[in-house]
C-alpha cells in the first residue's frame, strides 16, 4: 500500500463530492437536522390522553373522582356521553381512547364493606397506549379510593412498591430516544454515503479509467472510505452536542470511547455500503439493496424501539448481524449508564469483526473486476 | 393528449427496464414478504418476561409468595437471584436484566403485623416504555399482594374502589394486531418510492430522457408510463403482505376489503408521487437517494407507528397532517381492528385523496419543466 496514491484517490473522492453540493449540504446537515427534529417531535411519554366520563351516579364522589382525573395531567375528559349507546361511536371513531364509567351506586357502593365497581374502556387497538392508560386509571382510582377509605384517617397499605428508576430518572422517554436516535441516523447515513460510489464510477464509466492507473485495491477502498469517515465523524460530533445542549441529554461516560467506538462502527457500515455498491454495479440496484438490507433494519431490528430479548430466538439470532444494534447499545450505554470498556467490550470486539468483514468484502467484490 | 397505443409500448418499456435485472423480481416481491415475516415478530412491545434480578434479604414464605405472584403474571421472569445488592447493579450495567426488585429483611414480619412494608423497585430507565409500563405493574401486584394477604389473616377489609378494565378491539392488549398493520403500511411507502424515485433522474442521468422529449409522446403519457408499472407493482406487494398478516401472524381482519383497496390506491398513488417529485428535482441518482432516505425517516417517525401522535408537540402534529403514511395506517388499522367503513374513515380518505392529487399535480409540472429544459 502506498500512501502517496491512497492519499490521491481520496482527494479525487473529496473532488467528485464537491462537486455534487447538493448532496455534500445533506451529507453534513442531514443527521443533526433530523435528531434534532425528532428530539422535540417523538416520545413516549402518554400525556393528555382523550377520554370521554359516563357518570350514571351524577354525585358529588363522582364528580370528585372525574376531577381527580382531570387534575392528574394524564387525562383530558372530552366527552359526557349519556347513554351506553353513545359510547359506541366515541371508540369507533377513536375520539377518545379511555372511557370510565361510574355506576348509578357508586356513592352508596362506597360505604359498603364491597366497595364500588368502576369499569374502565380502552381502545385496545394501540395496546401500548391502552396499556400505560390503564396504569395511570388504577392509579388515580387507587390514590382516590385510599382517601375514601380512610375518611381523613392515615392509612397504612400493608405493602407499598418504592420505584427507583436508574440511568434515567425521570423517564424522560427523549434520554432515551436521543442517543439511540443518534445511533439509528448514523446506520442509515453511513449506508447512504458510500452505497452508491462505486456503482456510479462502473455507470458513468469511469471505473475502467481507475483500473488503468497503478492505484490497487486497498487503496481504492480506503481512500474512497476515508472522506466519508471524516464526514460521519463529523455528523456524530455534531449530533452529541446537539444532544447535549438542545435536549440536555446527560453524557456519563466517556467520550473518547465514544469517539473510537464510533469510528469502529463507521468503518464498518462505511465499508459495507461500498461493498453493496460493487457487488451490483447499478445504482438503482445499490439503492435497493441498501434501503432494504440497512434502513428498516437499523430502526427496527437494533433494539431501539423493540427491545430484542422479547424477539423469538430465530429473530434475535439475526439481530447480531444487524451492526445498528451495537452502536445503539453503545450509545445508550455511554450516555445514560456511564458504563465503560468493561461493559462493551463484546460489543467493541462484534465491532471490529463486523468492520473487518464490510473491509474483506468490499476490497474483494472489487478484486474481480480490477484484475 | 393520450394515446392508447404509444402507452402500451411505453408500458412494456417501462416494464422491461423494470425488470432487466433478474435480481430486480426478487428484490420487489420476495423481499417484502421477507421483511414482513421479520419485522412482525420484532414489533413487538408487550411487556412480557421482563428480565428480572431479585435480592431477596428476608427469605420468608411472604416474600417467596411475593415473587411467585410476580412471575405468576407472566410479565416477568426472575433471571437471578443475590443476597448482595452489587450484583443488582452489575446485571442492570450489564443489560442482564432489566428490573430488579429487593424485598426488605422483616418483610414477612412487618406484613403480618400490618405496619406498612416497603419493597425495592429498580427499573432501567435506558428503556423508558419498558420500564413505564413495568412500573405500573409492579406497583399494583405489590399492592394487591398485600392487601391479600391482610384480608386472608381477617385484617380490614378496605375495599374501595375496583376498577373493572375492558379492552376493545384487542382484549389481550397484544401490540403485535396494532404493529403488524404498521409495518405493511410502511413496507408499501417504501416500495412505492424505491419504484419511482430513481426513475426519471437516472433516465436523465444516462441522457435516455432527451429521446423521450423528442419523441411524440406527452408528458402526461410518460408520467402515466412511470406510474401504473409501479402501481401495479406495488399492489402485488399490498396482497402479499397482506395476505402473510392475516395467514401467518393470524391479524384479525374485522374491516373490508372494499374499503382497504380504494385506501391503498390512494396512498400508494400519492406515494408514488412523492417519488416522481423527489426523482425529477434530484439531478443524480446519489441526490435523489439522499432525498428519499430524507423523506422517509420523517414519514415514518411521524406516521403514528411507533410514538402516538397526540403526545406529539402540537406543530408536529399539525406536520402529520401531510404525512400520507399517517393516514393510511389510521385506515389500514381501524379497517383490521375496528372493522371501520367508509363512514368513520371520510377523514383520512379526504386528505389522503387532496394529498394524492396535490403531489401528483406537483410531480407532473415538475417533470415538464424538467423535459423542457
Amino acid at each position: 500500500m502506498n500512501l502517496t496514491r491512497l492519499w490521491a484517490v481520496s482527494r479525487k473522492e473529496a473532488i467528485q463530492l464537491r462537486r455534487d453540493p447538493r448532496s455534500l449540504a445533506m451529507a453534513f446537515l442531514l443527521p443533526v437536522a433530523l435528531l434534532i427534529f425528532f428530539g422535540y417531535a417523538i416520545s413516549y411519554d402518554v400525556k393528555n390522553i382523550e377520554m370521554a366520563v359516563l357518570d350514571e351516579s351524577g354525585s358529588e364522589r363522582s364528580r370528585a373522582l372525574i376531577e381527580a382525573f382531570e387534575s392528574s395531567g394524564y387525562f383530558n375528559v372530552i366527552e359526557y356521553p349519556a347513554s351506553y349507546g353513545e359510547l359506541d361511536p366515541l371508540l369507533d371513531r377513536g375520539r377518545v381512547r379511555l372511557v370510565l364509567v361510574i355506576p348509578p351506586t357508586f356513592e352508596t357502593d362506597l360505604q359498603t364493606v364491597r366497595g364500588a365497581a368502576v369499569q374502565i374502556l380502552l381502545d385496545g387497538a394501540d395496546a401500548n397506549t391502552a396499556t400505560i392508560a390503564q396504569n395511570y386509571a388504577t392509579a388515580i382510582l387507587a390514590r382516590y379510593s385510599a382517601n375514601v377509605v380512610s375518611q381523613g384517617r392515615s392509612l397504612v397499605l400493608p405493602a407499598e412498591a418504592e420505584t427507583r428508576v436508574w440511568f434515567n430518572e425521570t423517564l424522560e422517554s427523549r434520554n432515551m430516544i436521543v442517543p439511540g436516535l443518534v445511533a439509528v441516523i448514523m446506520s442509515i447515513i453511513a449506508a447512504m454515503l458510500t452505497a452508491l460510489t462505486i456503482a456510479r464510477e462502473w455507470e458513468r464509466g469511469t471505473m475502467e479509467q481507475l483500473s488503468a492507473t497503478p492505484v490497487q485495491r486497498l487503496e481504492v477502498v480506503l481512500g474512497k472510505l476515508l472522506p466519508y469517515v471524516a464526514i460521519g465523524l463529523f455528523d456524530v460530533a455534531v449530533a452529541i452536542v446537539a444532544g447535549l445542549l438542545v435536549f440536555d441529554v446527560p453524557l456519563r461516560g466517556n467520550i473518547l470511547l465514544l469517539t473510537v467506538l464510533t469510528l469502529l462502527f463507521l468503518l464498518g457500515a462505511l465499508s459495507f455500503g461500498m461493498f453493496i455498491s460493487a457487488a451490483v454495479k447499478s445504482q438503482v440496484l445499490a439503492t435497493q439493496v441498501a434501503l432494504q438490507t440497512t434502513y428498516l433494519p437499523a430502526i427496527l431490528l437494533s433494539g431501539f424501539i423493540f427491545s430484542i430479548s422479547t424477539m423469538p430466538l430465530a429473530l434475535r439470532a439475526i439481530t447480531y448481524a444487524v451492526p445498528a444494534r451495537y452502536y445503539v447499545t453503545v450509545t445508550k450505554g455511554i450516555f445514560l449508564k456511564g458504563v465503560g470498556p468493561g461493559v462493551l467490550w463484546v460489543e467493541a470486539v462484534a465491532m471490529v469483526i463486523f468492520a473487518a468483514v464490510g473491509l474483506t468484502l468490499a476490497i474483494r467484490s472489487f478484486k474481480k473486476e480490477l484484475a | 393528449m393520450i394515446s392508447g397505443l404509444r402507452l402500451r409500448q411505453l408500458l412494456k418499456k417501462e416494464l422491461r427496464q423494470i425488470f432487466r435485472d433478474p435480481r430486480m423480481k426478487r428484490i420487489v416481491f420476495i423481499a417484502p414478504m421477507v421483511q414482513l415475516i421479520a419485522f412482525g415478530y420484532a414489533v413487538n412491545t408487550d411487556i412480557k418476561h421482563t428480565k428480572t434480578f431479585v435480592i431477596d434479604h428476608d427469605r420468608s414464605a411472604a416474600s417467596r409468595e411475593l415473587l411467585e405472584v410476580v412471575e405468576a403474571t407472566g410479565y416477568f421472569r426472575i433471571v437471578g437471584s443475590s443476597q448482595r445488592p452489587a450484583d443488582l447493579v452489575r446485571a442492570l450495567d450489564y443489560g442482564e436484566a432489566e428490573v430488579g426488585i429487593e424485598i426488605p429483611t422483616e418483610f414477612g414480619r412487618e406484613l403480618a403485623a400490618g405496619r406498612g412494608t416497603r419493597v425495592q423497585v429498580i427499573l432501567d430507565g435506558t428503556n423508558s416504555n419498558t420500564a413505564t409500563v413495568a412500573q405500573g405493574y409492579l406497583t399494583q401486584i405489590v399492592r394487591q399482594f398485600g392487601l391479600r394477604r391482610v384480608a386472608e389473616a381477617g385484617g380490614f377489609s378496605a375495599s374501595g374502589i375496583d376498577p373493572r378494565p375492558r379492552a376493545w378491539y384487542n382484549p389481550e392488549l397484544a401490540s403485535r394486531v396494532y404493529n403488524v398493520p404498521g409495518v405493511i403500511g410502511m413496507l408499501i411507502l417504501l416500495m412505492s418510492l424505491l419504484l419511482t424515485s430513481m426513475s426519471v433522474v437516472r433516465e436523465r442521468e444516462m441522457g435516455t430522457l432527451d429521446q423521450l422529449a423528442v419523441s411524440p409522446l406527452s408528458a402526461a403519457e410518460l408520467i402515466l408510463g412511470k406510474t401504473v408499472p409501479a402501481t401495479l407493482i406495488a399492489f402485488v406487494d399490498l396482497f402479499l403482505v397482506t395476505a402473510i398478516a392475516i395467514l401467518w401472524f393470524g391479524i384479525p381482519m374485522r374491516g373490508s376489503f372494499v374499503v382497504m383497496l380504494p385506501a391503498a390506491l390512494i396512498f400508494i398513488i400519492s406515494a408514488l408521487a412523492v417519488g416522481l417529485l423527489i426523482s425529477t428535482i434530484s439531478r443524480t441518482q446519489q441526490e435523489a437517494f439522499m432525498s428519499m432516505f430524507l423523506f422517509l425517516l420523517p414519514a415514518i417517525i411521524l406516521s403514528g407507528f411507533f410514538y402516538p401522535i397526540s403526545s406529539m408537540p402540537q406543530v408536529f402534529q399539525w406536520i402529520t397532517v401531510l404525512n400520507p403514511l399517517r393516514h393510511f395506517l389510521e385506515i389500514v388499522r381501524a379497517v383490521f381492528l375496528k372493522g371501520a367503513g367508509f363512514a368513520e374513515l371520510r377523514v383520512q380518505f379526504v386528505a389522503l385523496t387532496v394529498m394524492a392529487v396535490g403531489f401528483m399535480t406537483l410531480a407532473v409540472v415538475r417533470f415538464k419543466r424538467t423535459l423542457a429544459t
